[in-house]
């Protein structure tokens, strides 16, 4: 099918149907904490703007969590039907860790989520706000599950290979592999910053509109509070990452600089933009700032970095392709920087709230997290090719062996499936975006709970709703 | 160490799987059921029946699928691999199926049918590749070197396909008894005239996949008829007989509760039948539970996760059916 091998059907499948997962679950990550943050503080000031803003964002926390229980369903099925090999060969580490995500995930959804949602007014705002709190730990203690088994397919270690198989000999260490630190750290960090510039695109997407108030100015302020303090610490969290990355997977870091080869002792300069020609081995129509790459990859002046032809051809990632998303993302990161910047000096006057060019560029970002963190895993993933498991397996040795035609079929089902009914559903979030927050909601009782139709079983019921404009003769619920 | 992992761990996902088919296949029924109830309103009911369960149940799915993978790489690995079209085709269904039913209620009326179509369509697609799956299942995988040797359509036999469609009559009749111990008035009453000739069908399919079983596979055929295990077996068939009896004439006279517990213990029953035609193997024909285990460190890690938080979903599970017992009416949707 247009000239793709199975295995690059096979990796497109599998990109695709992560790709669209993984938005959801970012910003439940991130909304998780940004609504714990919000009701803490309702709670400590009584001030009901931090309380409606409350009531608005967890209904679109309810339905982007049940989108991410959708599209995760596929997952837990797709690397058994599409990298058979690699799940006998590596199953018995990186099994456990996803059962231990679906366990937590579950354990969150049968518990806390419930109080969350439904439970405003029927416990006391402590144990509201601990079921809250709970909900934000959950969804970081499932990102700690999966991310542990992602970074052991990048840095493995704690493990005997018998019988042609991976054991896992040391827990702690599986888990704790060299690069898992900087990894949950910087995706944490950008599933809040995700967050951050969606909720202050939604802002600035009101003011625009003439739909100002106290609580749509907190949230754009809060948002850029986010970018101003954070944005800086994720691009640190990143260089820590980049530096770990040299150490254990420096073939993964000459690809994304699309740097071929070292000349004598001349320190590594920094592309910033060109492109990496796999064929003809260099980088053409290259821009470079000499000795910045060493003095960026080993903060010093001397030292050269590793370059793509100290490795053999076959165990080169696709230089072309990484470098080009790894500078999407760190442009998407310098952006989120400058608008951080731009935020604050604006905050004298008050000019943040109707700078009109500003706030369309705040409209702009919205997106920004998401296709920063999209673009971050093309690089982290497509980098560490041509292996699944860096330096045990190889992805050519993993796939299941589906014909190009079996999966190219799939493939368009799933193209077509998701565009619809994700497209569905994120318009929906959209939707519920655009009300805007209600000023003195959640003072009347919300019914809802296990057993009952709006139930955390089903967290698109947290919100009313209906999916499109007019007249509401939208369904009622069982109430 | 004396602790058998692999038995547990073989008892945990079978556990799971059939809470799976009990309760998913009882809403995926209703999926199935949709295009005999013309009725607006009733269909309303029908869906509000399960409008606070389906999701919960869907979750002994991904349990299962994350578990197997952790206890038994090596079946997940070839079944999956093995079964791809069909399970792909099957989570597709679901998919759709899943969010027809959350955006049906949302929608507005003119474009409720659109939804409807989806509902009905996602479920026939999901559980007749359930169905496939499981014949697929039954017929066994060729192994070579630890993977799957087969062809791309083994999967594919005239076996399979009518597993498939026994699936469908077996989910909607669970869906029908459902609907009869959940409803009252015209519906029930429609899901009581019904009830009967799907009694029928399902003891005609059952019939066929219990003969045709063992005779496409001798060694399943050895696993019932020699003696002493005939004997041994026996009850199964019998207790399959007498509940289809005592199903019939609960739906004649109209019960309410019985017709769906004893559709449950048909359920049970055919999943006994299974077990016993298929232990101890986690990849017919031949590859057993233990063969097919991941080591101790794996599946001991895993077991402290699950024996830890698997209770707390069970309990939470039937705190919420508890709370949703009782009829369910037209009326309800308006308070």
């Amino acid at each position: 099918m247009f000239g793709l091998e199975a295995l690059d059907l096979a990796r497109i499948q599998f990109a695709f149907t992560i790709s669209f997962h993984i938005v959801f679950p970012a910003i439940t990550i991130g909304l998780a904490s940004y609504l714990a943050v919000l009701e803490g503080l309702w709670l400590k000031t009584g001030n009901t703007l931090y309380r409606d803003l409350y009531h608005f964002w967890s209904k679109i926390f309810a339905v982007n969590f049940g989108m991410g229980v959708v599209s995760g369903l596929v997952m837990a099925y797709q690397f058994g039907t599409n990298w058979s090999a690699f799940s006998d060969f590596a199953g018995a580490v990186t099994g456990p860790l996803l059962t231990y995500e679906v366990l937590t995930a579950f354990f969150l959804e049968a518990g806390f989520l419930g109080v969350m949602l439904f439970g405003w007014n029927r416990v006391g705002p402590g144990l509201h706000f601990f079921s809250t709190v709970m909900v934000a730990i959950g969804t970081l203690i499932s990102t700690f599950w999966i991310l542990a088994s992602n970074s052991w397919m990048h840095t493995p270690q704690g493990f005997e290979i018998i019988d042609g198989r991976v054991i896992p000999v040391d827990w702690f260490a599986v888990v704790f592999n060299p690069s898992f630190p900087y990894r949950l750290a910087h995706m944490a960090t950008a599933a809040f910053l995700a967050t951050a510039f969606f909720v202050g695109a939604s802002a600035a997407w009101h003011l625009l509109r003439g739909r100002d108030n106290p609580a749509i100015r907190k949230m754009l302020s809060m948002a850029l509070w986010m970018a101003l303090l954070v944005a800086p610490v994720q691009a640190f969290i990143g260089d820590l990452h980049g530096l770990n990355t040299l150490k254990y997977q420096p073939a993964k870091i000459a690809a994304i600089e699309g740097h071929w080869e070292n000349v004598g002792d001349e320190p590594t300069p920094l592309i910033l933009f060109g492109w990496p020609d796999m064929e003809r081995e260099e980088t053409r129509f290259k821009v470079e700032i000499p000795a910045l790459g060493s003095l960026i990859l080993t903060h010093s002046l001397d030292k050269q970095v590793p370059a793509l032809k100290d490795f053999p051809p076959e165990d080169r990632a696709n230089s072309t392709i990484v470098f080009w998303t790894f500078r999407i993302m760190v442009a998407m990161g310098l952006m989120m920087i400058f608008v951080g910047l731009w935020g604050t000096w604006l905050r004298r006057g008050e000019r943040l709230y109707t700078c009109r060019p500003f706030l369309h560029l705040a409209v702009w970002m919205g997106p920004s997290g998401i296709i920063a963190i999209l673009a971050g895993w093309y690089t982290t993933e497509i980098g560490r090719q041509p292996w699944i498991v860096h330096g045990l397996m190889r992805t050519a040795d993993a796939s299941s062996g589906h014909s190009a035609t079996q999966l190219g079929f799939t493939l368009v089902l799933f193209v077509v499936v998701y565009f619809v009914l994700f497209g569905a559903g994120i318009g929906y979030m959209l939707r519920l975006v655009r009300k805007g927050p209600k000023i003195d909601e959640g003072k009347e009782t919300s019914e809802g709970g296990p057993g009952q139709p709006r139930t955390p079983a089903r967290p698109l019921s947290a919100a009313e709703e209906g999916l499109e404009d007019g007249e509401t003769d939208t369904l009622p619920e069982r109430s | 160490m004396g602790i058998d992992l692999p038995l547990i761990w073989a008892v945990i996902i079978a556990f799971g799987v059939m809470m799976y088919v009990v309760m998913d296949g009882f809403d995926l029924g209703i999926g199935i059921l949709f295009p005999f109830v013309r009725d607006e309103g009733e269909r309303d009911v029908m869906m509000n029946t399960v409008a606070p369960v389906w999701d919960g149940n869907e979750t002994w799915l991904v349990l299962g699928g994350a578990a197997l993978f952790g206890a038994f790489p090596l079946a997940y690995s070839v079944v999956l691999d093995a079964l791809y079209l069909p399970l792909i085709l099957m989570l597709l269904g679901l998919i759709f199926r899943g969010v027809a039913f959350e955006f049906r209620f949302k929608a507005k009326a003119a474009k409720r049918h659109l939804w409807d179509k989806a509902f009905i369509g996602g479920s026939l697609t999901a559980t007749f590749f359930q169905g496939v799956a499981l014949g697929a299942y039954i017929d066994g995988f060729e192994v070579v070197n630890r993977s799957f040797a087969g062809g791309a359509f083994d999967w594919l036999t005239p076996f399979s396909v009518f597993c498939g469609l026994a699936l469908i009559a077996a989910y909607a009749l669970l869906g029908c008894t459902w609907l009869i111990m959940k409803t009252e008035g015209r519906l029930q009453q429609q899901m009581h005239d019904l009830g009967r000739p799907l009694v029928f069908v399902v003891l005609g399919v059952t019939g066929i996949v219990s003969l045709w079983t063992p005779f496409a596979h001798p060694d399943i055929a050895e696993r019932w008829f020699s003696l002493p295990n005939l004997f041994w077996f026996m009850p199964v068939p019998v207790l399959v007989l007498l509940c289809t009896w005592a199903l019939l004439r609960a739906v004649v006279s109209n019960a309410n509760y019985s017709p769906f517990l004893l559709t449950l213990a048909l359920i049970f029953l055919g999943y006994s039948g299974l077990g016993i035609s298929l232990w101890p193997n986690v990849i017919p024909p031949s590859i057993s539970i233990w063969e097919a285990a991941a080591p101790p460190q794996s599946q001991g890690f895993m077991l402290v996760g699950a024996l830890f938080i698997i209770p707390f979903i069970l309990m939470y599970t039937a705190w919420s059916y508890y709370v949703f017992r009782g009829k369910v009416t037209v009326d309800d949707g308006y308070h």
